[in-house]
């Protein structure tokens, strides 16, 4: 059995490529509360990482780092090769490379579902809104929820929203797509129709990291599971070996904790 | 009755001034105050220092200054000469900016932080992550406060009366030399203000229901 332990690269016999998202040495403060000690992460093209942890462990704001709506003390964090740059237009850029999608949806309240999801490829991208508007009917068709196109963000369940954000970071044609806890704020009745569009993603070749507390998900999509406590990051391993076979005391004892009930 | 009747040419003038004042300076009284409002929630320090000078001189000064200033202090400026109407106009819209502003900023607020941060999410710089996404939700919070600074500007014209400005607040003064009662030609113009604002009124209540945002 191979450990990912200490990872270094893709389990393949091509010579590594770039990684897609590197996360190097990465350190942040709230306040005493050292929130991000020492991250090292590499996620590669198509992988799709799971991150789980006990809440406070910093894995959402390691999420967030990675499109710097957190900034970081120290370390540097790279897409594609690029350094993420400071506020500014190119941070702008560089973002629109980034999806992400957030716990509480944040759909653009005032505008229709079909304008949340063309507003970025025509402010961003400078796509014509014809072209905008055939792209996301196709995007909203793919997460089921086409026929509310004209509707409001109000109008729709917790579980139609986050579907309609999965569409709206799809639509600036990502590289890589975050996902911070976006189940959580949902009804346990809708949480599947948003992880069947996840894992269908996942199964497309879409690279991902995913911060969340759904271990069904880990276990069917993932390729890697990064466990995080107290800002670090504990273990990493492949789904399987990291439910049966944890090897820190924190990720037993986490793990202890989830499977009893 | 016959006080209107027999002046409506008075009392016509009088108004259309009033409303000419008012549209204008309106006008730019939103459009310089979204600019200040959007300073003053601005990342960039130098430019939330401008706003919140602006907003801390132009508010803090009485209206009567403000057009002192234009009326009798710009002239010896030097700088190209503007008539009574113009200039009132001016200080109508510097003076009423420093409120929208600050009433915008109280909406920008109210806005979740979420809104903002998916906006940059996908790619929009600040600018656009303000008019695009966060400026159309917070005006929406703020029409009832917005509108009652709009009322008052309304009432606040007839202040440039006293600046040589044929409006609304001068037609007592023109009446009085044709001799007509005072008390009577105040409560037409009073009657006039207070269907201009319930006009007002109603444009408010059209507006809140038609942006009315649920979350």
């Amino acid at each position: 059995m191979k450990r990912y332990l200490g990872y270094i690269g893709p389990m393949t016999t091509e010579a590594p490529s770039a990684p897609l998202v590197s996360v190097q040495g990465v350190n942040k403060h709230y306040g005493q509360l050292h929130v991000l000690k020492d991250i090292n992460l590499d996620v590669r093209k198509g992988e799709v990482v799971v991150v789980i942890g006990p809440s406070g462990s910093g894995k959402s704001t390691l999420c967030r780092a990675i499109n710097r709506l957190e900034t970081i003390e120290s370390g540097a964090i790279y897409i594609d090769g690029k350094k993420l740059p400071e506020e500014g237009k190119e941070l702008a850029r560089l973002r629109a490379d980034v999806g992400m999608v957030f716990q509480s949806f944040n759909l653009f309240a005032h505008k229709t579902i079909l304008e949340n999801v063309t507003l970025g490829p025509i402010k961003v991208k400078g796509v014509n809104k014809a072209t905008a508007e055939k792209e996301a009917m196709s995007l909203l068709q793919r997460v089921g929820v086409e026929h509310q196109a004209p509707k409001l963000p109000a109008q729709l369940s917790g579980g139609q929203q986050q579907r309609v954000a999965i569409a709206r970071a799809l639509a600036m044609k990502p590289k890589v797509m975050l996902f911070d806890e976006p189940t959580s704020a949902l009804d346990p009745e809708m949480i599947n129709e948003v992880l069947d569009v996840m894992v269908e993603l996942a199964r497309e070749g879409m690279t991902m990291i995913v911060v969340t507390h759904e271990m069904g998900f880990a276990r069917k999509a993932a390729d890697r599971v990064v466990f995080m406590a107290d800002g670090q990051i504990v273990e990493q391993a492949a789904p399987e070996e990291f439910f049966t076979n944890p090897q820190s005391s924190r990720a037993k004892d986490f793990l202890s904790k989830l499977l009893t009930h | 009755m016959s006080t209107l009747l027999n002046n409506l040419d008075v009392f016509t003038t009088g108004f259309r001034t009033t409303i000419i004042l008012f549209l204008v300076s309106g006008f730019f009284a939103l459009l310089i105050g979204t600019v200040v409002g959007a300073m003053r929630v601005s990342p960039i320090p130098a430019l939330r220092a401008f706003g919140t000078l602006y907003v801390n001189i132009v508010r803090n000064t009485p209206l009567t200054l403000v057009l002192f200033f234009f009326a009798f202090g710009y002239p010896k400026l030097g700088l190209p000469e503007i008539d009574f109407t113009v200039s009132a106009i001016v200080g109508l819209s510097l003076y009423t900016a420093s409120y929208v502003a600050e009433v915008l900023r109280s909406g920008v607020n109210t806005v979740p932080v979420g809104q903002a941060e998916a906006a940059r999410a996908i790619g929009l710089p600040f600018s656009q992550t303000l008019t695009l996404v966060v400026l159309p939700q917070a005006f929406r919070s703020v029409l009832p406060p917005l509108f009652s600074v709009l009322i008052a500007l309304l009432k606040n014209t007839t202040v440039a009366a006293g600046f040589s400005v044929y409006e609304a607040g001068a037609i007592r003064a023109y009446l009085a030399e044709r001799g007509e009662p005072a008390l009577v030609v105040l409560l037409w113009v009073a009657f006039f203000f207070v269907v201009l604002v319930l006009i007002l009124a109603q444009l408010q209540r059209y507006f809140e229901k038609k942006w009315k945002v649920a979350r």
